[in-house]
């Protein structure tokens, strides 16, 4: 660890990750109950990415991310109660109960909305930046993919696009090296992305072990390249989904990826290493902290109405 | 020039001056495209806007429409209000999952904390051989998707009011146009005006039958009109100009008072807007009233490049008064001379 990263920095990092653990080891643990009507895709595994980013990000800021969206939702300041209560599919969620965990959206986290369709946001993140610039307002726009989304041409109009306009804007690749079950290998003739990237004329750099430390201060760099007026930037950030893509369980069963490989990058947990590094006494004060604020949003989930049927009318057209 | 009241411009001249209107007064509009800004100006729809209003404002893109359509989108989502340009609107297919996973989605999933007021111009080609590709009207799949709506304006004076509607409108809005339209004059007020979404307009009164024409075919129908004259038949002419939503209970009336509706559209039969509108009125008149239903359009193929061939794709003024002839089983054969439809005859091209 950087002598530098000081205590309070590993707190609030630790703690932002663990948030992101408890939330979805809870939606887990109550899946089997049939109250989270939704499918979720879990991002366990991965919360050092959203939380890396995020660290730099301003409430001002705008995010766009995926259906595998909740740590970046979490991380963006997210409100734990409004997201529970839309999976429980309730009236006081953050949309009624229309969005569900795969497009989770609230602007007044700077989190404008999550997409199904693999791809599809990220133009919708290079509009955003554009308006921000016509606007001339200091926001940078920032947008969360897979690396299965790069291989959608949307991807790549949106690139050369934001390297077209010199956008403020951040694409944030979470490389965690599979569409479903299909390795990244099995779907690009050049696996290196970045020399792709920076084809378009898009700085793009790789950070290989999904260290949150990194993926923080890479970011602070780009972030500070966008804020300086000189146009889009890409990070690849290297990263590993340990559940099924879809769902609460766990994948070894299916075969399709070494089991070596998944128990490397659990060895390389964030998490456990910064909790690790903190005292235990602090450790236990965050972590008893995130327990009863989860305890909060079930039992608001819980106690929350089912929308009754006008609401299906509502907002469709404004 | 002659006054504002009786003023006569072209639908072309109709569309530039309410984008050149709403841009001056709504610094949140702007205009892009692939061509806007070039020296043709989309047929003089956005000439010199990129002069008048900046670059930043009214702009060229690259050949990107599913991107460039989400770049509309979400700067619409940031408080501006695009308008985006198609040429021809067959290239509406490289924007279809934008505009109905996205576009026509957001303010449902966000229970309208967000909304997307972005207006999709697509402009249909016909004549001199604009083949499979470059004619096609595809209103009736974006009617089919909740959270979109679409206009088909057929007079200069609806170009203008609907397309200022469209960019006031909050809601992501197809805008479609016809290519065979655009010379066409008619009386336009200088000052800014909207009309409105979902009211359609009775354009002639009759009593034997109702004809709905959509966009270019309501000139069709208004020939047609007069060959049906010659046999002592008037018509109810209605031109819905939205789409969706859809003004179906003007043209119901008109079929409780007519007994018969015939559906003339710019596009296919099948699952299109002649067979929704057709059976909207059914269910509401069913039990009611006796009616006689049908529909006439393009051809069930693709859109052939050589003229006679096309001449047979399209309804004509003589196949739209045959038909109504028909439906109404009036007596003997009747065959109604052609009538030329100047804008066609007289269409030099190239595009």
């Amino acid at each position: 660890m950087n002598q530098e990263i000081d205590a309070q920095t590993v707190g609030r990092l630790f703690a932002a990750m663990l948030r992101i653990r408890c939330v979805e080891e809870e939606i887990i643990r109550v899946y089997s109950s049939d109250k989270v009507k939704s499918p979720v895709h879990l991002s366990i595994g991965q919360e050092s990415i959203a939380v890396g980013v995020c660290e730099n990000l301003r409430a001002i800021d705008i995010v766009y991310a995926t259906y595998r969206g909740h740590a970046a939702y979490l991380a963006k300041g997210g409100d734990i109660n409004g997201m529970m209560a839309e999976l429980w599919g309730k009236s006081n969620g953050l949309a009624s109960g229309k969005a569900g965990s795969m497009h989770l959206g609230d602007r007044e986290a700077g989190m404008i909305g999550t997409s199904a369709i693999v791809a599809t946001g990220i133009p919708l993140a290079v509009g955003n930046a554009l308006a921000m610039k016509m606007q001339r307002k200091d926001v940078v726009t920032t947008v969360f993919f897979g690396e299965g989304a790069t291989d959608e041409g949307v991807f790549h109009e949106s690139l050369n696009f934001a390297a077209l306009r010199k956008l403020p804007i951040l694409f944030i690749c979470e490389n965690n090296q599979y569409a479903i079950y299909s390795h990244v290998r099995d779907r690009m003739g050049v696996e290196n992305l970045c020399e792709r990237v920076a084809a378009y004329g898009v700085p793009a750099t790789r950070i290989e072990n999904g260290d949150v430390f990194e993926v923080s201060e890479q970011t602070r760099i780009a972030v500070q390249e966008i804020r300086d007026g000189n146009g889009p930037q890409f990070l690849e950030c290297m990263t590993y989904r340990w559940r099924d893509h879809v769902g609460p369980g766990e994948d070894r069963h299916i075969d399709y990826r070494p089991d070596e490989e998944l128990d490397r990058w659990i060895a390389n947990d964030q998490i456990a290493r910064l909790g690790g590094l903190l005292d235990n006494a602090d450790r236990q004060k965050i972590e008893a902290e995130i327990e009863l604020e989860i305890a909060e949003a079930i039992a608001f989930a819980e106690t929350g109405p089912f929308p009754g049927g006008e609401v299906m009318y509502k907002n469709v057209v404004q | 020039m002659s006054s504002s009241k009786t003023r006569s411009v072209s639908y072309a001249e109709a569309l530039y001056e309410a984008l050149y209107q709403e841009m001056d007064r709504d610094p949140s509009v702007f205009v892009y495209g692939q061509g806007v800004d070039d020296a043709k100006g989309m047929y003089g729809t956005t000439l010199d806007f990129h002069k008048s209003f900046g670059p930043e404002r009214c702009f060229d893109t690259p050949l990107s429409e599913d991107a460039m359509t989400g770049v509309g989108i979400g700067a619409a989502i940031a408080g501006m209000r695009p308008v985006h340009v198609h040429q021809r609107m067959d290239f509406l297919l490289l924007c279809m999952n934008q505009l109905v996973n996205m576009a026509a989605k957001m303010s449902y999933m966000t229970e309208g904390a967000v909304n997307v007021p972005f207006v999709v111009r697509g402009i249909i080609g016909r004549s001199w051989g604009q083949g499979a590709q470059h004619s096609q009207a595809l209103h009736s799949y974006f009617m089919h998707i909740p959270g979109l709506r679409v206009f088909a304006p057929t007079t200069p004076y609806d170009a203008k009011g609907c397309m200022i509607s469209a960019i006031r409108d909050d809601n992501p809005v197809v805008f479609m146009e016809h290519r065979m339209l655009y010379g066409n004059t008619g009386i336009v007020p200088e000052a800014s005006y909207e009309v409105p979404f979902g009211q359609a307009r009775l354009l002639s009164e009759g009593n034997d039958i109702t004809i709905v024409g959509i966009s270019h075919m309501v000139v069709e129908v208004l020939r047609a009109k007069q060959l049906l004259a010659q046999k002592g038949i008037s018509a109810d002419i209605i031109d819905p100009v939205s789409l969706a939503p859809l003004d179906i209970d003007t043209i119901a009336t008109s079929v409780a008072k007519t007994g018969s509706l015939m559906v003339v559209d710019t596009s296919w039969l099948s699952c299109g807007a002649g067979s929704e509108i057709v059976t909207q009125v059914i269910e509401k008149l069913q039990g009611a009233r006796d009616i006689r239903v049908s529909r006439l359009g393009y051809q069930p193929t693709p859109c052939p490049t050589t003229r006679p061939l096309e001449d047979l794709f399209y309804p004509t003024a003589q196949s739209i008064a045959l038909g109504a002839y028909n439906l109404l089983e009036k007596p003997g054969d009747w065959a109604p001379e052609a009538v030329e439809a100047s804008e066609i005859a007289e269409f030099r091209g190239p595009f």
